[in-house]
């Protein structure tokens, strides 16, 4: 019998090193004699550096090094964590510098000091003068393109990072005809991933002259052409080392502190430098999400069918680009698999303001246009009276939907049965009728959306993958991937994979864990919820080759032809028959003992995948409003997804937990805020920034519709990213429901409830 | 890492308070999850810290004979939530412990570090206020006993004298005796959060008349206040909706609620009337009051 590993509910490859504090994250690495590294940081969101005096600090007994703009290459790069394009056209925008020379933020990094320990570094910060030129600054996307506005980077005189936009169909004729004209502005809020792990890393001169970084990243590849980069380096003198992290969530794919660490070492001569940073200095050097302003305009006919959509779209981008317009491209493409549209129109403006700048957060643009379309959708069937769930089953693709501009193919589509599913696991009909004319102080209501996402970044991105497996005397496997685990447990899936074609247990899988950039197969990273989908052919590609090395050695000795051989848990068989000829170990012997055909048994594959999957889901809630206090509780919420076969089903409802918990804050709770007047952040602590505690959490429901994905190695289609994006429209149609008020603007925090109850008149 | 200089650990409390008559620059730590704060802030430097953790017997709950209750100033909040004394005679205090930060911190904290940070916020203080509290104070001039009303001095300053020690928290019988409380604590999430506005209602109820009724706010003015008005227009009258109606209004009088970014006036007027009236119908419930009137 051939056990199936694909869809078991393996245990975490690196559950018991975690749980008992043995897995070695960053910050256990240590360097004798390691040196401290501090920033000091603008206190002005925009001002010119007329003069710094870095000589007081300098001479304090115990700093090593002061470092500022002056010391450093003037080269501006681009930081975010994107494969490289050969096509300059196509690349990120290149406007930092590892010190800036102008402020452009409160919290940019303006010098650094290099010191024996916290305390001193920080003494030395505190003794760098600096002599600024405050200048007007701007918050706002749609004040900062107004034409008096301050120029925050020369390059950019308006402060448009991009406006580049995408369309299809006759628009305005579908205008014209259109039976009734909808329109809606939403918005959404700064918001930050609040890793557990802040970000962190240390570096040092190896013997060799090279810069070795150990980083809490999900990029290292990324990490060392960004630092050769910033440094004016050749990319081989660079090595970057990827040990456990304490989650990224986006805000480790992007090169966020690896320059300034190896530009701290070079100025201490090599000697080995830490350069970490605080949950304060985290919520703003970091990178947030987006806060985006929609202008929604629909058209439909008189039979409720959608005709066209024109979307207006405003990202706040902050100081430096990062990620930029990839993620409004991202949100813009993302969207489209879902409802049918005769024609669509997106025009972004991707904006820099003097804000904390905005890079790649969980589903990269997709949880802000899901809010503003899934709550745009529902303001339609209130206003035409129609069901909501009826309205989006009317109005769905199907199977074989060719996008019109990226030509990606639906080739499985599970929402119909997502939606299902999710409307019978709440309890839809029977609650709906229940709660209809509430009047009491505390209102029910249901709510749900959807969503389309991608696996991984094609045809924008390059998707490339590696894997390398080695075969054991016991016929046990090392499999070396470059695709990083970040906690979504990557690592567990592709023992998965591999255990599974190769017909051994999963524990006869060891996954190196780390990513070494000078041994690590190349990779460009864990982002865009490619992992499983891209990363896991590579996998499969390079067990099947193991597989077909094995079964070459064993129709050597058996004499039978390699198709009619298999491996089933642990032994040769004849395919046919499943009768055992002898042991996997036996084959792995030979390979490396046999006097005249030894060869070690490996694989060392690339993948590059040119499809794209489209996965799918939705998200059903109930929830509670104290119409007295305006506070919103969550009930009860299910998210179901079609993410084709599922590899691990724990994990997979690890990954719904996760991410409808951070869209239960991004719905409810959290916002990075700042002070108009000065920019500077209020509430960068975890106190102040109401990130949601496991008691403001309710029990989440998850569901599975497993459809097969053809381009998936195994049937996959992603599942990383996904939960995070429809939960927040979710509740806030549950909210609609229950109160009749349309909040469209994130978070529903209950001073906001109260606001807006004020301005309806319900208090 | 921390801007400590050194830190002195005294066994008893007589030692505590000759180190610190020696030498008043010395900043005391009970729990440290405020003074650890300041320092990770910078708001401290180079402190000398003189540490009450080692000194026995402050960390009790005690009935004294004549039905005082006297609660140690060091001790925590977890043991203060599962008191036996605490949850038989004062449950309000409980409510109030475990409203508090998360288990760590509750583990940690102390109801002394608490009333001396003099933080608005602090959860220990409205429900303190409704009980009469009385502080006992000790350095080495003597013993001051002061209410706590009169304690609290402005944000984040209270009234100790140099080289004074906050030893208990005294609450007479008076005080307690037949009487049923209720917080309210308003907070955006579930734990690990600072109140936003906080009401602590302390009463008596009997044949559906006030006979007794206390209201203390949290973060509606520059320290913690009870609302004398809405009290004086309680005792005597009938427990009815209207009459507490009028006294979630009248609570407004003594507050003087802030604008700011974690609240705005309007909005923290507005819970102030509505929790009062939300409080008080617990206790009238609790209290055999009318069912009706509980949500
Ligand atoms: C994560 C977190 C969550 C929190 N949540 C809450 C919350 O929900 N509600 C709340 O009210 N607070 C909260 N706090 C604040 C803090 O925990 C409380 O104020 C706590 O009660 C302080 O007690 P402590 O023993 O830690 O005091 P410490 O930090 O040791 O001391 C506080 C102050 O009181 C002085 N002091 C302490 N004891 C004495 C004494 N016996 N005599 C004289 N002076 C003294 C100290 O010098 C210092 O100024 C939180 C703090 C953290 C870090």
């Amino acid at each position: 019998m051939k056990e199936k590993v694909i869809g078991n509910r393996a245990s975490r490859l690196d559950a018991v090193s975690k749980v008992t504090g043995k897995a070695k994250y960053t910050d256990d690495f240590f360097e004798r004699e390691m040196l401290v590294g501090k920033v000091l940081r603008s206190p002005h969101a925009h001002a010119l550096i007329k003069h710094i005096d870095v000589s007081k600090a300098k001479s304090l007994e115990g700093v090593e090094a002061v470092i500022t703009h002056e010391d450093l290459p003037k080269i501006k790069f681009a930081t975010a964590g994107h494969p490289w394009s050969l096509d300059p056209n196509h690349r990120d925008v290149a406007d930092r510098l590892i010190l800036t020379d102008k402020a452009r933020y409160v919290g940019d990094s303006i010098a650094a000091v290099v010191a024996t320990d916290h305390l001193t570094a920080e003494k030395a910060i505190k003794l760098i003068e600096v002599e600024y030129e405050v200048l007007p600054h701007v918050l706002d996307a749609e004040e900062a393109i107004k034409p008096d506005a301050p120029t925050i980077h020369d390059e950019k005189k308006d402060n448009i990072i991009s406006s580049f936009g995408q369309a299809f169909g006759d628009i305005e004729q579908d205008f014209q005809q259109a039976d009734y004209i909808m329109e809606g502005v939403y918005e959404t809020s700064i918001v930050q991933h609040c890793h557990l792990e802040n970000h962190t890393a240390y570096a040092y001169k190896d013997t060799d002259g090279r810069i070795v970084i150990v980083t809490s990243t999900q990029i290292p590849h990324i990490v060392r052409r960004v630092v050769s980069q910033a440094l004016g380096l050749s990319w081989g003198k660079v090595r970057v080392i990827k040990p456990y992290i304490g989650g990224g969530f986006g805000n480790k794919q992007d090169v966020v502190i690896e320059p300034l660490t190896a530009a701290m070492t070079l100025s201490v001569n090599g000697k080995p430098v830490r350069y970490q940073l605080s949950r304060e200095e985290c919520f703003i050097g970091t990178r947030t999400r987006h806060a985006i302003k929609f202008y929604m305009k629909t058209a439909l006919s008189k039979d409720n069918r959608l005709k066209a959509i024109h979307i207006k779209a405003f990202s706040n981008n902050g100081a430096y680009a990062s990620h930029g317009h990839s993620i409004i491209m991202s949100a813009s493409s993302k969207f489209r698999p879902l409802y049918h549209f005769n024609s669509v129109k997106v025009e972004p403006k991707t904006v820099y303001t003097n804000l904390p700048t905005a890079g790649a957060m969980r589903a990269y643009g997709v949880p802000q246009i899901c809010f503003a379309l899934e709550s745009h959708l529902d303001d339609i069937c209130k206003k035409l009276k129609l069901n909501p769930i009826e309205f989006r089953k009317r109005n769905l693709i199907s199977l074989g939907h060719v996008d019109p501009l990226s030509k990606i193919k639906v080739r499985s589509f599970g929402i119909p049965e997502c939606i299902q599913k999710g409307k019978e696991l709440i309890k839809w009909d029977e609650k709906k009728k229940s709660y209809e004319n509430q009047t009491g102080e505390k209102r029910r209501g249901l709510g749900m959306a959807c969503f389309s996402y991608f696996s991984g970044t094609h045809p924008v991105g390059l998707e490339l993958a590696g894997a390398r497996i080695v075969m054991n005397q016991d016929g046990s496997i090392q499999l070396q991937v470059g695709a990083t685990e970040i906690g979504q447990g990557s690592d567990t899936a592709f023992a998965q994979m591999a255990a599974e074609v190769l017909g051994i247990s999963m524990d006869m899988v060891r996954v190196i864990s780390t990513q070494d950039t000078d041994i690590a197969p190349f990779d460009t990273g864990a982002y865009a919820s490619r992992q499983t989908y891209v990363s896991g052919a590579a996998v499969k590609k390079a067990a099947l080759e193991v597989k077909d090395k094995v079964l070459k050695i064993a129709s050597r000795k058996t004499g039978l032809k390699v198709e009619d051989l298999d491996i089933v848990d642990k032994q040769i068989v004849e395919k046919d028959l499943g009768t055992p000829l002898c042991s996997l170990e036996e084959i792995a012997m030979l390979s490396y003992y046999d006097r005249i055909h030894a060869e070690p048994i490996k694989s060392d594959t690339s993948e590059n995948i040119r499809t794209n999957a489209v996965a799918y889901g939705v998200t059903f809630a109930e929830v509670l409003v104290d119409m007295v206090t305006g506070k919103i509780e969550v009930l009860e919420i299910y998210n179901v997804h079609d993410s084709g076969t599922i590899i691990n089903p724990s994990l997979a409802e690890g990954q719904v937990h996760g991410g409808v918990s951070m869209a239960l804050g991004y719905a409810l709770s959290e916002k990075l805020m700042f002070d108009e007047k000065t920019g500077r952040p209020l509430n960068h602590n975890l106190l102040d920034y109401k990130l949601q505690t496991i008691l403001d959490t309710p029990k989440i429901g998850v569901g599975f519709v497993e459809t097969y994905e053809p381009t998936g190695s195994f049937g996959q289609k992603s599942i990383g990213e996904n939960p995070a994006i429809s939960p927040a429209p979710a509740i806030r149609n549950a909210v609609l429901d229950a109160t009749g008020v349309q909040f469209n603007k994130l978070p529903m925090n209950p001073q906001a409830v109260f606001e807006k109850f004020k301005d309806e008149g319900l208090l | 890492m921390f801007s400590i200089n050194h830190i002195l650990e005294p066994k008893t409390l007589k030692e505590a308070i000759l180190y610190y008559d020696e030498n008043p620059k010395l900043k005391v730590i009970a729990g440290g999850t405020d003074v650890l704060i300041h320092l990770h802030h910078g708001k401290l430097e180079d402190v000398e810290l003189l540490s009450l953790r080692k000194i026995n017997h402050l960390d009790e709950v005690k009935l004294q004979e004549d039905g005082t209750i006297v609660i140690g100033a060091m001790t925590t909040f977890s043991t203060l939530f599962r008191d036996k004394i605490i949850n038989q005679y004062i449950s309000i205090l409980a409510e109030a412990s475990v409203s508090m930060g998360g288990p760590q911190i509750r583990n940690i904290a102390t109801i002394g570090g608490n009333i001396c940070n003099g933080a608005v916020s602090a959860d220990s203080a409205p429900s303190l206020f409704t009980l009469n509290a009385i502080l006992r104070l000790e350095s080495k001039k003597g013993v001051r006993m002061i209410p706590i009303q009169d304690f609290y001095e402005g944000p984040g300053k209270v009234k100790l004298l140099q080289g004074e020690i906050l030893t208990h928290i005294l609450i007479t019988e008076d005080n307690y005796h037949e009487m049923k409380g209720k917080y309210i604590k308003f907070s955006n999430r579930k734990a690990m959060d600072i109140a936003m506005l906080s009401v602590a209602v302390t009463g008596q109820v009997e044949d559906e008349v006030f006979k007794d009724l206390r209201i203390a706010l949290g973060v509606s003015a520059p320290v913690p206040v009870r609302c004398s008005k809405a009290e004086d227009y309680a005792v005597g009258k009938e427990c009815s909706e209207e009459t507490i109606k009028k006294i979630g209004e009248l609570a407004l009088s003594n507050a003087r609620p802030r604008n700011s970014w974690r609240g705005s006036k309007p909005y923290r007027q507005h819970l102030i009337n509505v929790l009062t009236q939300r409080a008080i119908k617990e206790i009238v419930f609790k209290g055999g009051g009318k069912d009706d009137e509980k949500n």
